[in-house]
Parts: structure tokens; C-alpha cells; sequence
């Protein structure tokens, strides 16, 4: 078992050099000099060549590679054109709303996408199942920002039930001040017994968390109705109904953790793509997160930030496939048994 | 003479399923049938738009500043937009892009994806590795991220977005073409076509590449709605097409500011992304589960 | 007869799968049910256990369990009856196994279902297992770490914890090496013996069938054309089909 995460430890990090690689390659190699984009629209261009040789581009290529990966690791991910901040304390700053968004989509996505795969799978091809697919392929082909825009048009605006925007009601910050423990909101306010703040942060978090929710629901229910599927004629099956087993023992338990294998897969592949969907959902919620960050980053061509918010992106892809593969060797003995 | 025996035919395109043929595939494929005739239509649409539109003026520069932000009446079914354009007209016109889009983005993965998975697979060895390593390191990014980064760093077109995103699109295609080629390329039966001295490009275009057609069909219909979701978030962030195209992720983005109270500039075309991505999607998943001869269904 | 099936009809739409006038196993008795593969005889298995319908097949007739009924029964009575009266042994033992799950967690869960205590359960399961000559110690294992013979033996193992009284054998022996084959009849027949169990034993393999069973019945295309004493069937065949059968077997050992 140890062996296996070794393995996949190493693997991990080879993929993260060549992530840092690739951005290297993409920030040298579209068109107008690093250093231009560096220095920024508005810079003369005495600026811009102090820009290029503070970035090293006159030297060698294999010396601009080395500086490059020295920088990332020790934390110099350069200098944010329209916050004149760090990248990397921007990005440290904004990553727990986005995270705390995505993790709660997830929990959202996997509370409706297993139940609905399982009931979808009982019975195949019967209406149920057929609007369940349905329901499931339409989440797949929501856009997201439209969406967003839609429920915060009709739940928040029009008919008051959730709020408009923010993290939580700013009125709160002068009753119930919220300290920072953890840094997501929902878990300070948890903690410090800060219940106002608590219901104000979990009804701030239903519209976007459910947006967000949309696409791996949908994908997670397919991926499970698929699985059991794929599994149900086997003869381990019938075993278990020969052995007096009801259907909901052996769809709910047997079946089902058959499936978790692939579907934890899935799990990492939509908390990627969810955490870059925030960056279409986020500044529709004023969610002071990535996205938020990424799309002012976009709008004033500031492309040390987009470029250390791609690279943190990765780097978080990366390291939840790495969890979902050990949870997967734990959950699925055959993965570490061979 | 010695009579050579003909290479062995090629390996057979995995037949649809008995239920082609009888009458009641549309009742036992109602999904299919749906996204089906939904993307029959569309595209019907985005050929015929200069007919449809009643005015296809507005799906380019003419503004109209005496009938700005009107609400949908018999005269603009989907009303105007903020500098009085019908969004009807520019809805319809809108069909025009996506679709093609994703055209052009499929044929970019394509034409990179199936040499590359072909050498990948077939000839193996160190070129193999390198392929599939460089692929792996693309694929470590999400999906839009890195689509979003090159669109973000490259001048705001839509030109810049396809290339985007076919950067981005190529790599599941040399997994999938290396895939292919990888196990058909280990059947005994090549062995005996090299044995008997034909040609690796014969038995590339005859057996190889027939095997890996129906899974790239399936892809690619399921790729098509996955692609038109990216181009048109891309395009609301602003970076693709521009003003005054009438791409529908761009007007959900210019009518963002009115939305609170000129709802239509907003839903409408974000209803027109909805349902051309869902029918894309549902013709994909259709072709799958007809084509998939795995299928088969038990209780 | 403990299990008796009398005009047995299985069909998927108009397709007819079985078809089956009379076929009974008494206590104490094994039964051997003959046939080519694709004959029908996995499709009575899954009849008798109430089964048929989740591959989509239709069941008409009866088979009666010491004279009750079981077709027709509500589907909650019919899972009280499986494994408890009834069990089943299938062909692949390595397939009948979930791969995720240890070997021993379906049959806990399944006597916990049937009334049993936790501590019951794990009881008479281990008892069980060394009743088969097996350590309870497997049952922690995955599928995957045991070999074909011991699945098979748990498989077993899991119908005497059960307490079945009639045991439906689906080629159980058909994946196994010879001499593993041997040790899994020898449980077999200590069964029967020790125990009392109906064993109905389906397979394609005529000698081991007339080296175990006691009675024979020869299936064909989902009929039963002749069925008898196994010297008699084997010695003296009546039905054409039933010798054209014995003619295919290289050499069968016939029993004095």
C-alpha cells in the first residue's frame, strides 16, 4: 500500500514539473514579449525593457527555464499588475471561497447524482430512468453562467428567498464579527458558535454551490447508472439474491461500491472543472474567490495572475487526483492487490 | 506461382444493434430521436438564417437607438437589445457560430489527435512515451483552463478562441486513436499482414484506421456539445468573438448589466446555448448507446 | 419429494427456454440434470429461486418446496426462502464472488437478514467453513487471494451456514482442475449423507454426473427426455438423444 502511494507520489510531482513547464512554454511563447505583457498595457517602452531584463530574458534558454522553476517553488510567482500585490498572496487570499464553493457543489452533486444513478439503474429504460437521463444530460449542457444569472434572478431578486451576492450578509460584520480560523466562513463561523453569521453563510453559499453543483450531478449520475449497468448481469449478483439478499442490499451496497471506484475518478475530474466554472460564476455572486480574481486578472491583461492562477489550478487538479487515487486504493482492493 | 492468400479483410465496423430496423426504435429511443431532430433543426436554422430572421440587419453592426431594450412583442418575439438590435434575428445568426466552432475545433483535434495516436500506438516504443507524456501533462490541466489561459494571453477573436480551445481538445483524441491502434496493432492477424510483407500504410488505412472510426464517431458527437459550452463561456468572459457578432455567450454578456430588469437580452440566447448543447449531447449519447455493442441491458 | 417441479414453462417473449413435465429431488438425494450448454438448465435454477424475472424471462407451472407453492409467492416471502431453504452454487466460483468485498461479508449479512445475530452469524459461518475443511480465517480474504476450489468450497460453505435444504449446484465443478473437482464432490455427497440435503447438480459433464448422482434426468432443448435410476440411465438408455450423449464421453466409468 505504501509502495502504491509512493508511486503515485512520484508520478504526481513529474506531473507538476511539467505543469510549471507547460506554463513556462505558454508565457514565453504567444505573441507580444513576456516582458510587454509583464510590464503591462499602459508601460513605455523603457519600462518594458526594464521589464525583460528583470525576468532574465536575455539569458540563455535552459537559465530562463531554471530561474523560472526557482521562483515557483520559493514563492515568487511575480507581481499582480492590477492588485500591486504578490500572485501568490492574491491567490492564497482568494482560494478558500473558491474551494469552499467547490467542495460544497460536490457535496451537492454527489447528495442527488448517486441516489438518482441508483433509482435510474433499478429500473432501465422505464420513465423514471429516461427523465433522470434526461435531467442528468441537461445539467451536462447547462451554461453555467446563465444559469447563475437565471436563479439569482428569480430566487434572489424577484422572489427574495435567497440572498443577491456576497459570502455573507455584511450587516452581520458589525454584530457578529466573524474571526478567521480555517479561513473559509462557513467552518469559522462554525467553530467560534457564530450562529447568525452561520445561517448567513450557508444561505450566501446555496445559489452558487448549486450552480456549480449542476454539471457533476449530472455527470455523477450517469457515471453510476452506468457502472451498475455495466456490472448487474454478473454472476456475484445473483449470488447475493440467491443467498436472500433484497434488491436494495444488493443495488444499494453491493452494486454501489463497485461503482465508487470509477466515480471517485469522477470526482476529481469535476472538482477541476468545477473550480475553474467559478471563475464563470463567481463576480455574478461577488464571491470574493478565484474567479473573482481570474476575471479581473482578464479584464486588465494581467497576465502574471492569470498565469499564477492557472498554474494553482493545476497544482490543485493535480493533488486531488492524487487523493482520489489513494482513497480509491482504499476503498477498491483490487487496485493495491495487484 | 505461388498463390499469396489476401490479407485477412479488415476487421468488421461493429454493427448498431437488431433495433435499428424495427418500428418501435423511436418509442424505446426517445432521448435519441429528440436530439436527433433538435440538431437536425439547428442546423437547418444556421443554413437558412438570412430566411429566417426578420432582420438579419441586426445580427450585424445596424443599431437601432429609438427601439432600445423593447420587451418581447409580436413585432421582436425575443424583443431588443441595448442598442435596439432584434434578438430574434441575432439568436438565429447565433447558430451559425457555435456549431461551427466546434467544427472547426473537431477537425483541429482530429487532424493533430489521430496521426499522433496512430504513431503512439501502432509504432509504440520511445516515441510512444513521448507522445503520451507530453499528452499526459496537457490533459493534468482542466479542461477550460488552459483554453481560458491561451484565449486570455492571445489578442481577443474568435479565430484566437478555436485555436484555444483545439489546444486544449487534441489530447483526448491521441488517447483514444492510440488506444485503438495500440489493441488492433497486437492482434495476431497483423502480425501475419507483416509476415506476408504488406505495407504498414495498408495496414494502417485498412485495418487500424476502420477500427477506430465508430469510437471517434461517438466522441466526437459527444465532444460537439462539450465545445460549444467552452466557446461560449469563453466568449462571455469576453475572449472571443466581439461586438457586434452575434455569439450567444457574448450577448449573455453584454446583457448581464440590464438583466435585472430587460430579462430577454439575457435568456434568450442563454436559452439557445442550453438547448443546442443538450441536443448535441443526447445525439452523442444516443450514437453511444446504439453504436456501444456492449449494451446490453439485464435487471 | 422435498423439490418438486411438474409442468415448468420459462420463456423470454414467445421464445421458449424450459419446458419441463416432471423433475423432483427427494431428502437425501442428488440429482444430476444433464445437458448440452444452452440447454436451459441455468435458466431452471434461476426459476426455482424466483429468479427468472431479473434476466427478463417469464415463468408459468409449478415447483413446489415440501408441497408449498413458490411460484406466485410476493417477493418478500421468496427472499426469506432463498438461502435458507433454497441455496445456489455457480459455475465460475470466481465471478460469484464481489471482487470489492471480502468473502465472508455476504453471507454475514445475508444471515443477519434472515433473523441471526451478529455473533449468531459469525458462528455458524465459521462453523460452516470447517465443515468444508477450510479455515475461517479465508473469510477475511478477497476473492482475489483465493484459488477457484476454495471459492467454490465457501460457496459451498455458505449453504450449510444457511441451513438450505435443497441445494441448486449450477456446473459447479465445470471451472475446477480434476483433483480439486474430486474434493468438491466428496463434500457433495457428505451432504447428503451427513446432512440430509437435496442436491440437484446441473452440468454438461455426463461422468461426473454418473459419478455422483444418484438419479439422472436428460435435458434437451429445455425438455427432459428421459430421467431414471443413473446405472439405468447410463447401462441402458431409452431415448436416442440421452445415448447419442453417452457415445461423446471417451470412457464412463459405469457403476456396478
Amino acid at each position: 500500500m505504501t509502495r502504491y502511494i509512493a508511486r503515485r507520489l512520484a508520478l504526481a510531482v513529474v506531473v507538476v514539473a511539467g505543469v510549471v513547464l507547460l506554463t513556462f512554454v505558454i508565457a514565453h511563447a504567444v505573441p507580444g514579449s513576456p516582458a510587454a505583457s509583464w510590464a503591462g498595457p499602459h508601460a513605455s517602452p523603457a519600462q518594458v525593457a526594464a521589464a525583460a531584463k528583470y525576468l532574465g530574458l536575455d539569458r540563455p534558454l535552459p537559465v530562463q527555464i531554471a530561474r523560472y522553476f526557482a521562483g515557483i517553488f520559493t514563492g515568487n510567482w511575480g507581481v499582480s499588475i492590477h492588485t500591486h500585490q504578490s500572485v501568490l498572496s492574491n491567490i492564497a487570499t482568494a482560494a478558500p471561497a473558491s474551494l469552499e464553493l467547490v467542495i460544497a457543489a460536490l457535496i451537492i452533486a454527489l447528495a442527488v447524482g448517486v441516489p438518482a444513478g441508483l433509482v435510474s439503474a433499478r429500473r432501465p429504460g422505464r420513465p423514471a430512468d429516461q427523465a433522470i437521463r434526461a435531467g442528468s444530460i441537461l445539467g451536462v449542457s447547462m451554461p453555467i453562467f446563465w444559469m447563475a444569472l437565471i436563479l439569482q434572478l428569480v430566487f434572489a431578486q424577484r422572489l427574495h428567498v435567497l440572498p443577491v451576492a456576497g459570502e455573507y450578509s455584511s450587516n452581520l460584520l458589525f454584530t457578529n464579527p466573524l474571526t478567521k480560523v480555517t479561513g473559509f466562513p462557513v467552518l469559522d463561523a462554525l467553530f467560534t458558535g457564530n450562529w447568525p453569521m452561520l445561517g448567513s453563510t450557508l444561505t450566501h453559499l446555496i445559489l452558487p454551490a448549486v450552480v456549480v453543483a449542476a454539471y457533476p450531478a449530472g455527470l455523477i449520475s450517469r457515471m453510476v447508472r452506468a457502472q451498475i449497468l455495466d456490472t448487474v448481469g454478473e454472476t456475484h449478483v445473483q449470488m447475493a439474491r440467491a443467498l436472500g439478499l433484497p434488491e436494495r442490499d444488493v443495488f444499494g451496497r453491493y452494486l454501489m461500491k463497485l461503482a465508487w471506484s470509477p466515480v471517485s475518478a469522477a470526482i476529481a475530474l469535476v472538482f477541476g472543472y468545477s473550480l475553474v466554472n467559478t471563475f464563470l460564476v463567481e463576480s455574478i455572486f461577488d464571491w470574493p474567490g478565484l474567479g473573482s480574481y481570474a476575471v479581473a486578472s482578464i479584464g486588465t491583461l494581467d497576465t502574471p495572475a492569470i498565469l499564477g492562477v492557472t498554474l494553482f489550478v493545476a497544482i490543485a487538479y493535480v493533488i486531488a487526483n492524487l487523493i482520489v487515487d489513494i482513497v480509491q486504493a482504499v476503498i477498491d482492493p483490487r487496485i493495491r492487490l495487484r | 506461382m505461388i498463390e499469396v492468400p489476401e490479407a485477412p479483410a479488415p476487421a468488421p465496423v461493429p454493427v448498431p444493434v437488431a433495433g435499428l430496423r424495427t418500428r418501435g426504435w423511436l418509442r424505446s429511443n426517445p432521448l435519441l430521436a429528440f436530439g436527433g431532430a433538435v440538431s437536425a433543426l439547428i442546423v437547418i436554422v444556421a443554413v437558412l438564417a438570412p430566411l429566417l430572421a426578420p432582420d438579419p440587419g441586426d445580427a450585424g453592426s445596424a443599431t437601432h437607438p429609438f427601439d432600445v431594450l423593447k420587451a418581447p412583442s409580436a413585432q421582436h418575439w425575443f424583443g431588443t437589445d441595448q442598442v435596439g438590435r432584434d434578438v430574434l434575428s441575432r439568436v438565429i445568426y447565433g447558430a451559425r457560430i457555435s456549431p461551427l466552432v466546434a467544427l472547426f475545433v473537431l477537425l483541429i483535434a482530429c487532424a493533430i489527435g489521430i496521426p499522433l495516436g496512430i504513431a503512439a500506438g501502432y509504432f509504440g516504443g520511445w516515441l510512444d512515451d513521448v507522445i503520451m507524456r507530453v499528452t499526459d501533462i496537457v490533459l493534468a490541466f482542466p479542461a477550460l483552463l488552459l483554453a481560458l489561459a491561451l484565449a486570455a494571453l492571445l489578442p481577443p477573436s474568435m479565430t484566437s478562441l478555436t485555436i484555444a480551445i483545439s489546444a486544449t481538445w487534441w489530447p483526448w483524441y491521441v488517447r483514444l486513436i492510440r488506444g485503438q491502434a495500440a489493441s488492433v496493432a497486437g492482434r495476431p492477424y497483423i502480425e501475419s499482414c507483416r509476415a506476408l510483407g504488406i505495407s504498414r500504410r495498408r495496414i494502417i488505412f485498412r485495418h487500424i484506421l476502420p477500427n477506430a472510426i465508430t469510437p471517434l464517431i461517438v466522441q466526437v458527437s459527444l465532444d460537439v456539445g462539450g465545445v460549444i459550452l467552452t466557446a461560449s463561456a469563453l466568449s462571455f468572459l469576453g475572449l472571443g468573438a466581439q461586438d457586434p457578432t452575434p455569439d450567444w455567450g457574448l450577448m449573455v454578456s453584454e446583457g448581464q448589466t440590464y438583466f435585472t430588469t430587460d430579462w430577454w437580452v439575457v435568456t434568450f440566447p442563454g436559452l439557445a446555448i442550453l438547448i443546442t448543447a443538450f441536443a448535441f449531447n443526447l445525439l452523442g449519447d444516443g450514437l453511444r448507446d446504439l453504436l456501444d455493442p456492449r449494451r446490453v441491458i439485464l435487471r | 419429494m422435498r423439490l418438486e417441479i411438474t409442468g415448468l414453462n420459462v420463456r423470454f417473449g414467445a421464445r421458449s427456454v424450459v419446458d419441463v413435465d416432471h423433475l423432483g429431488v427427494d431428502d437425501a438425494e442428488i440429482v444430476g440434470l444433464a445437458g448440452e450448454s444452452g440447454s436451459g438448465k441455468s435458466m431452471t435454477t434461476l426459476a426455482v429461486l424466483g429468479l427468472a424475472n431479473t434476466v427478463g424471462a417469464t415463468v408459468a407451472g409449478s415447483i413446489k418446496l415440501e408441497g408449498r407453492e413458490l411460484i406466485g409467492l410476493p417477493e418478500k416471502v421468496l427472499i426469506g426462502l432463498r438461502g435458507s431453504r433454497i441455496a445456489a452454487i455457480f459455475q465460475s466460483p470466481s465471478m460469484a464472488f464481489n471482487p470489492v468485498f471480502r468473502v465472508g461479508d455476504v453471507a454475514l449479512r445475508a444471515l443477519r437478514r434472515h433473523g441471526l445475530t451478529g455473533s449468531e452469524a459469525t458462528d455458524r459461518v465459521d462453523q460452516a467453513m470447517r465443515g468444508v475443511l477450510l479455515s475461517p480465517d479465508l473469510l477475511r480474504r478477497y476473492p482475489s487471494q483465493l484459488s477457484g476450489g476454495q471459492l467454490q468450497r465457501v460457496a459451498i460453505a455458505l449453504a450449510v451456514a444457511l441451513r438450505a435444504e435443497v441445494l441448486l449446484a449450477d456446473e459447479p465443478t465445470s471451472a475446477l482442475d480434476v483433483t480439486v473437482q474430486a474434493e468438491v464432490l466428496e463434500l457433495l455427497r457428505e451432504l447428503r449423507s451427513r446432512d440430509g440435503m437435496s442436491v440437484l447438480f446441473i452440468s454438461h459433464d455426463l461422468a461426473v454426473i454418473a459419478e455422483l448422482c444418484d438419479r439422472v434426468a436428460v435435458m434437451q432443448a429445455g425438455s427432459i427426455v428421459e430421467q431414471g435410476p443413473t446405472d439405468q440411465i447410463m447401462s441402458a438408455p431409452q431415448h436416442p438423444y440421452t445415448a447419442d450423449l453417452l457415445r461423446s464421453v471417451p470412457a464412463i466409468e459405469r457403476r456396478a
